[in-house]
Formats: structure tokens, sequence, C-alpha cells
């Protein structure tokens, strides 16, 4: 027994829900009448059913995974290519500022809040979430920032200084959104955490830094700093220097 | 790690090979060129969840492992550097329409140079089974793999694409490059094949064997 000749490509029409609503009203009831059709039509739902077994259909290796993800990865995680072919920018006058910083090395508020720094700077580092805006002109970090944050980070390029600026992300740490900068010092980069002060609160001091890293803390313009870095706690001071002078005069 | 050097592989930058379908997705002067991040997160967004069906795709296409990722990270590059030029449509049947195409320039380029063919089909179990599952599965998942890997190309890629891909008749059409009259026509063929290869008991009665 076989199906009608006239009938089959209805059959297949109607399996993969291509008829429309006329031709599959009529092929329905035309497989309660005809037994070859009916049959013919239970292979098919039979051979899909062993075709849908899990197994049959191939998936991606792992590998295969990971080469297609760092092929496609966005730029923010390839930021050596990009600085290469930015044009640097030296800081300028920013001696109008007014300055009124406190030095306080480690010395955050807490270890939770130390600890995020940390884990933030790390998690920056690895492939993925570097920055955001990817250029070491500070005229284009700084707009960047505009309508993103309540708050007006000074962005400053300290190339001269042996940090130059490699852009600027948001992040998020003490429960709110914080603007980073992000520089390079030699192999190493320097996150900079910037948000606004809470007035009248002084950071209590706190465990030292988890091994291998250093974080330096000051207050400017009612904005506090957070430095964190892997380079030596000397080249972080150096870079707070560095920073201070052009930012804040 | 690939386990074979493609013969357009040093002259991926420049495919000769024009992107199917025609009209949109393809690549042109001014569609090259790098990726804005927005367009990069589009990608990533639209086309990295097919990887699993692409690479499928092109395991049915050339019936070969190590082939197939390399056939798929050769459209994914290919998409990527094109992105630029789609405009748009379903992003699946768009990927897919380059996978068959990174497939066709490699095997044209085979028959060119008179390489030894690849009809070495592997026998790997599913990668991504449990010992369990494989135990399970093997001699019911293998017997099926086999009789679609021993369709002709036409029906064998029309099938995978409809039954394993879920793809609609106008979707294969897009991916194909055929009439959906002859999707129609292939499919029908391949499901009598496949059912000729099998027998007609279904996954129970095929089960039920000790």
């Amino acid at each position: 027994m076989s199906a009608c000749p006239d009938k089959e490509m209805l059959l297949h029409g109607l399996l993969d829900g291509e008829l429309d609503a006329a031709n599959a009203q009529a092929t329905e009831a035309h497989l309660k009448t005809c037994p070859g059709c009916a049959e013919a039509y239970r292979g098919l739902q039979a051979l899909r059913g062993r075709l849908a077994a899990p197994g049959v259909a191939y998936g991606a290796s792992d590998t295969l995974r990971a080469r297609l993800e760092a092929m496609t990865a966005p730029p923010r995680a390839r930021p050596r290519r990009i600085m290469a072919a930015a044009p640097w920018a030296l800081s300028g006058g920013f001696a109008a500022l007014a300055a009124t910083f406190a030095i306080m090395l480690l010395q955050p508020t807490t270890a939770l809040l130390q600890d995020q720094l940390v884990a933030s700077h790390v998690r920056s580092t690895l492939a993925g979430h570097l920055v955001d805006v990817a250029t070491s002109d500070r005229h284009t970090v700084k707009p960047w920032f505009n309508g993103k944050i309540d708050f007006a980070p000074p962005v400053v390029d300290l190339a001269a200084d042996g940090f130059p600026l490699v852009g600027g992300r948001l992040d998020y740490l003490d429960k709110r959104v914080v603007a980073a900068l992000v520089y390079r010092r030699n192999q190493h980069l320097v996150n900079l955490f910037i948000w606004p002060a809470k007035p009248g609160l002084l950071p209590a001091r706190a465990a030292a830094p988890p091994a291998g890293y250093a974080i330096v803390h000051w207050t400017a313009n009612g904005l506090q700093f957070w430095a964190v870095s892997d380079v030596e706690p000397r080249d972080l001071e150096a870079f707070h220097q560095a920073f201070a002078k052009a930012a804040h005069g | 790690m690939t386990g074979r050097i493609l013969p357009f592989g040093p002259s991926l930058a420049a495919p000769a090979e024009p992107l199917p379908p025609p009209g949109r997705g393809r690549r042109g002067d001014a569609g090259e060129g790098p990726l804005s991040a927005l367009d990069q997160e589009r990608f990533r967004r639209l086309l990295l969840p097919h990887m699993d069906g692409a690479y499928n795709f092109a395991r049915y296409l050339c019936r070969d492992a190590s082939l197939a990722e390399d056939l798929v990270q050769d459209a994914f590059l290919r998409a990527f550097k094109g992105f630029a030029g789609y405009r748009g449509g379903d992003p699946k049947a768009w990927l897919f329409a380059i996978v068959r195409s990174s497939h066709l320039t490699w095997a044209r380029s085979r028959s060119a140079n008179l390489q030894a063919p690849p009809d070495d089909v592997e026998e790997t179990a599913a990668e991504d089974d449990t010992p369990e599952q494989a135990l399970v599965r093997q001699g019911e998942v293998e017997t099926v793999r086999s009789a679609i890997e021993a369709l002709p190309e036409p029906f064998r890629e029309t099938l995978v694409l409809r039954e394993l891909e879920e793809m609609s008749y106008r979707e294969i059409a897009e991916v194909t490059g055929a009439p959906i009259g002859t999707v129609m026509s292939r499919l029908a063929r391949a499901r009598a094949m496949l059912l000729a290869a099998l027998g007609a008991e279904g996954p129970a009665a095929e089960e039920a064997k000790p």
C-alpha cells in the first residue's frame, strides 16, 4: 500500500507546516480516508522522530567555540592594536582647576571595597572589558562620559610621564556606576576609578591589598580617586603625582 | 588545532566566491573595513548563537570533523568581514549560505588540485554525549548519521537544513539558491531514500531490539 502519487508533496508540506489552511485541512481529511497516505504520513513522522534524536545533529566543539569567540571579540578586548594607531595627546592646562586633594596611601574604606577594586582591575585585564572607549585622546574620552554618569571625571594623558592613556569605561563599584580610566605602564595596566566623594567621611584603614597589587587613593574637587595596578607601589605613586599635577594643577 | 590545511587558506583575505544569496549580504568594496564596536556586538548577538547549527551543516556537507571546523571558521571570518554588507533578513540563512559557499570553494579547489577525496568519513561518537548516553545511543545515532551521510549532496543538505536545522522551505531556498519547488522535491526524495535505507520501522521498533 502506498500513498496517492498526487498527494505526496502535500504530505511533506503538512508535515513541515508549509501548507496554507485550506490545503492543510483538505490533506488532513484525506489522511482519514486513505490508508495508503496515512501509512506514508506515519512513516514520515517516525523518520522525523529518529532524525530529531539527540546526537544526530552535531555541535561545535569547545575549541571551535573559543576560536570564534576570540575572532569576533569586540575591540575593547584588543586595546593594544587600537593604541598603536592612536595619536598621543599631551596633558595641558588643567592648572586652573582648584586642587584640594588629600593623599592616603592604602587606606580604602573597607576591605570589601578594596577587594572590589582589585577584582575590577583584574577583570578589566582579562579579555572582554578593558575599555568601552579605546583611545589615547583625552578629548574623546572625556565627552564619552557625558550623559553616562552624573559627574565629570578629569581626563588627562600622561604619556609624557610614562603612563599613556588607553581609554575609559564604566564600572560598578561601591553600589554605584563609576568612571574608570585605563593607563598603561610598560606591560602593566593602571585602572583609575573615579566617583564622587562622600563629604565628611574619612576612609577607615583596612588591610593591605592582595599580594602583587597596589592601591593609591586620594580625593580632589569632590571626587575620590582609586588607582589600582600590579605595578610597583612607587610607580603607582608616581602615577598619582603625575595625574594630580596634570588634572588638579 | 586544525587537522588540515585548506587549499584556500592563504587567500582568505580575497575570496573570489561571491556570497550568496544575491541581493544581500554580498561582499562589496564599500562593505570592507573594520566593523564599528556596535556592529561587532550586533554580529556576536546575531550570529554566534548559530555556531552549532553552522558546524552541523558544515559537518554533513563535508563529512569530516576537522574540515568542518575549518569551513565554519572560514565562514565566520568571511561573514565578519562582510557584515557591513549584511542588509537584515534571517541571519542564520545568511550565515549558512556563506558556510555553503566556503564548502563549495573548498570542493572546487580540491577537484581542481586532484587531491585525494576526503571520503574517509570518521566514525566518531557525538562529542557532547556522556559515556552513558553514547552507549545507549551509539547504535541508533550512528545508523541515522551514516544514512544521512550516504545521501547525494543536494538531498543531504536539504534534509539537514529542514530536519536538523528546522528551516522553512523559503529559508532553505535562500541558503541553497534553489527554487522552492526544487527544495520540496529534493526533500521528498531525500526522505524516501532515508526511509529505504533505514527501514520503515520507527525508533520504537529500533529500540525494542536487544
